[in-house]
C-alpha cells in the first residue's frame, strides 16, 4: 500500500510542477528585467525588480479593463441569474402545456457555445447600437448562460418538498410569494454555483469583446493582455507582469469559491 | 384555501370540490400572467441573442454580402460550396478533427490514470485539486500569452528542456508548420486536463467501496478491479467528458487566434478562426456566415448522434455547459 501511496506523490508532484512552473515563469518573470529573462530565461529574479508591476500598477490601462470586465460580469450574471431563477422556478412549480418543450429549447443551448452564432450576433448589435456598449457584450453573453443556470437550478428547485409550498399556500401566500420568500432562500447554494459559472464565463470571454470593442477604452482584461503582449513584444518583463497581475482577479475568485465551482460543474454531471 | 386547490397543477387530483367557476377561472388567468412574468422575459433573452441569430446566420449565407448595404446577391448555395471546395477550410476541419481525436486519445487516459492516482487517501488532497485546476480558472487568453512567452525562440521551454538534457527536442514550436498544431494541442492540455480529472475524481467519489473489496476477496487484481468495476462504473462521466470535449475541439478559438493567428501559412486554422478571419477580416459576411451554419451544424449532428448513441442511457440531465 505505501509503495502504491508512493506512486500517488509522484503523480502528484510531478501535476503539481507542470501546472505551477509556468504561473511561477509568469509571477517571477515580472519580477526580472527584460534582459535577465533574455539572457537567461528559466532563472530566477536577482536582484529583485519592482519597476514593472509597479508601472502597470500604477498606469490606468490596467485598471480600467478590470474596472469593464467587472462591469460586463457583473451584468451579464446578474442578466442570466434573475431571469434564469425565474423560468426555472416556472419550469420546475408550474404544470402546463409546452413545458419540456420549453426546457428542452434552452438546454439545446448547452450545445452552441457562442462562437457559432457571432458573425449574426455582431451584425444584430450593429442593427441594435450596441457596439462599442458593455451591453452588447452583457447581455449575449448573459442569454449564453442561461442554459447552463436553468439546467442546474430547476432539478434543485424541482427537489423543494413540495409539502412547503403546499403549507405556503395554505397561510395564505400567493405563488409567487413563495417562489420570493421560500423557494429562493432555499435555493441559495445553487444560485451561488450559477452565479460562480456565468461569472467565469463572462470574465474569461474573448471573442465577443474582441468583435463588439474597437476602441481600446472599452477592452475586457482578456482582450488587454492579449493586445499589451502584441504591442510590448520587446519587453518580456512587463508583459509577464502585466500578465500576472491579470490572472489575480480569477485565481483568488477560484480560491473564494473553489467548492462551487468544483461542486456546480461535477455535480450537475449526474454519474 | 380555494387559491391552494385552484393553482394545484391541473393533473394533479383535486381533493376537494371545485371552488366557484368565477374564483376558478380568474385564478387559471392569474396563473397565465404569472408563468407569462416568469418565463417570457428569459425566452425573449434566449430567443433574441441565441436562436435568431443562429437563424439569421442561415439566411445570409445564401447571399454574397459585405456586411454593408442591402442584401441582394442571392447566390444560393454558392457559398457553402466554395467553403467546402476551399483547401484552407477543409484543412481547418482536418485541424478542428485532429484535436478531437488527440483529445480523446491523450487527454483521456491521462485525466483517467491522474484521477486514478489522485483518489488515494494522500496529505493536501485539497490543495491538489486546487492546483490541478487552477488553469481551467485562467482564461484562454492569459492561458495563450503565458505560452507564446514561454515557447519563443531560446525561451523558458527551449531553456529547460536543454538544461535536462533533451536538447534535441527542441523545436521552432510556433513556427513549424508541421509542429504548431500539435504545441498547440499540449497548450489546450495543460490548460483543460485539470477540469477532466476533477470530473473523473467526482465520479470515482461515487465507486461504492463494497465493490472494490468485494471484487478483492473474490481475488481480482488491483488492476482487474480498476478495469472491470472501476472504469465501467465511471462510464456516464467518461462519456459527459467526451462530449464537452469534442464540442470545446470543434470550437476551439481564443487561444489559436492570439498564439498563431491560424498560422504559419493555415499550419492551425480552426473552422472558427477560418470564420473570424474571412466573416470579419474580409467583410464576407454572406460567405462566413456559411462557415458558421456549416460549424453549428457539424456540432449539431455531433451532438444529436452522440445523445442518440451513447449519453441515452445515463442521467437526464447530464450536460452542463461547461467548455
Amino acid at each position: 500500500m505505501s509503495r502504491r501511496n508512493a506512486v500517488g506523490y509522484l503523480a502528484a508532484f510531478a501535476v503539481i510542477g507542470v501546472t505551477v512552473v509556468p504561473l511561477l515563469f509568469v509571477v517571477l518573470g515580472g519580477f526580472r528585467t527584460t534582459a535577465q529573462i533574455n539572457a537567461s530565461p528559466a532563472g530566477l529574479p536577482g536582484p529583485f525588480v519592482w519597476d514593472n508591476y509597479a508601472e502597470v500598477a500604477g498606469s490606468p490601462v490596467f485598471w480600467r479593463l478590470l474596472g469593464n470586465s467587472a462591469l460586463i460580469a457583473v451584468i451579464a450574471t446578474t442578466l442570466a441569474v434573475v431571469l434564469g431563477a425565474m423560468a426555472a422556478f416556472a419550469l420546475s412549480r408550474y404544470r402546463f402545456w409546452g413545458r419540456e418543450g420549453v426546457y428542452t429549447l434552452f438546454t439545446l443551448g448547452l450545445l452552441f457555445p457562442l462562437g457559432v452564432a457571432t458573425l449574426p450576433l455582431y451584425l444584430w448589435l450593429r442593427q441594435l447600437g450596441l457596439l462599442e456598449n458593455p451591453l452588447g457584450v452583457a447581455i449575449p453573453e448573459a442569454a449564453f448562460s442561461l442554459p447552463v443556470t436553468i439546467v442546474i437550478l430547476r432539478p434543485f428547485m424541482n427537489a423543494i418538498p413540495g409539502e412547503l409550498e403546499d403549507a405556503a399556500l395554505l397561510d395564505g401566500a400567493a405563488k409567487l410569494g413563495f417562489f420570493w420568500r421560500i423557494l429562493l432562500p432555499l435555493s441559495r447554494p445553487a444560485l451561488i454555483t450559477v452565479s460562480v459559472l456565468a461569472f467565469v464565463t463572462s470574465w474569461n470571454f474573448y471573442l465577443l469583446p474582441l468583435l463588439v470593442f474597437n476602441d481600446s477604452t472599452n477592452f475586457t482584461l482578456p482582450l488587454g493582455v492579449a493586445m499589451f503582449q502584441s504591442e510590448h513584444t520587446q519587453d518580456t518583463a512587463k508583459v509577464l507582469a502585466f500578465t500576472a497581475l491579470s490572472m489575480i482577479p480569477a485565481l483568488a475568485f477560484f480560491v473564494l469559491a473553489e467548492r462551487r465551482m468544483v461542486g456546480g460543474l461535477t455535480g450537475s454531471v449526474k454519474g | 384555501m380555494s387559491a391552494a386547490i385552484t393553482t394545484r397543477p391541473p393533473t394533479a387530483p383535486v381533493p376537494h370540490a371545485p371552488a366557484a367557476g368565477g374564483t376558478r377561472r380568474r385564478s387559471r388567468l392569474r396563473t397565465r400572467l404569472e408563468l407569462a412574468l416568469l418565463l417570457v422575459p428569459a425566452l425573449v433573452l434566449f430567443a433574441g441573442f441565441v436562436l435568431i441569430p443562429i437563424g439569421v446566420a442561415g439566411y445570409y449565407s445564401l447571399y454574397s454580402w459585405n456586411g454593408f448595404g442591402p442584401i441582394t446577391d442571392f447566390v444560393g448555395l454558392d457559398n457553402y460550396v466554395d467553403a467546402f471546395s476551399g483547401e484552407v477550410f477543409q484543412g481547418a476541419i482536418g485541424h478542428n478533427l485532429i484535436i478531437a481525436v488527440l483529445s480523446i486519445v491523450v487527454q483521456l487516459p491521462l485525466s483517467i490514470g491522474l484521477a486514478l492516482l489522485l483518489n488515494r487517501k494522500l496529505r493536501g488532497r485539497t490543495f491538489l485539486r486546487m492546483v490541478v485546476f487552477a488553469p481551467y480558472v485562467l482564461s484562454e487568453a492569459v492561458t495563450a500569452v503565458i505560452w507564446l512567452l514561454m515557447l519563443q525562440p531560446g525561451g523558458f521551454v527551449d531553456e529547460v528542456l536543454r538544461g535536462v538534457g533533451l536538447g534535441g527536442l527542441v523545436q521552432l514550436w510556433l513556427a513549424d508548420q508541421s509542429i504548431v498544431l500539435y504545441t498547440l494541442f499540449l497548450v489546450i492540455t495543460w490548460k483543460y486536463i485539470g477540469f477532466g480529472v476533477i470530473l473523473l475524481l467526482a465520479g470515482l467519489q461515487g465507486v461504492p467501496p463494497e465493490l472494490r473489496e468485494a471484487a478483492a476477496l473474490d481475488g481480482a487484481s488491483a488492476w482487474q478491479i480498476t478495469r472491470h468495476v472501476v472504469l465501467p462504473l465511471l462510464g456516464p462521466t467518461i462519456r459527459v467528458w467526451i462530449f464537452l470535449s469534442v464540442i470545446g475541439s470543434l470550437q476551439l478559438f481564443d487561444l489559436v487566434w492570439i498564439m498563431t493567428l491560424g498560422g504559419p501559412a493555415n499550419a492551425s486554422t480552426t473552422m472558427a478562426t477560418y470564420l473570424v478571419d474571412h466573416g470579419f477580416k474580409r467583410y464576407e459576411f454572406g460567405f462566413g456566415s456559411a462557415v458558421a451554419v456549416i460549424l453549428f451544424i457539424i456540432c449539431f449532428l455531433f451532438a444529436l448522434l452522440y445523445q442518440r448513441f451513447a449519453l441515452r442511457r445515463d442521467t437526464e440531465g447530464a450536460l452542463t455547459g461547461v467548455r
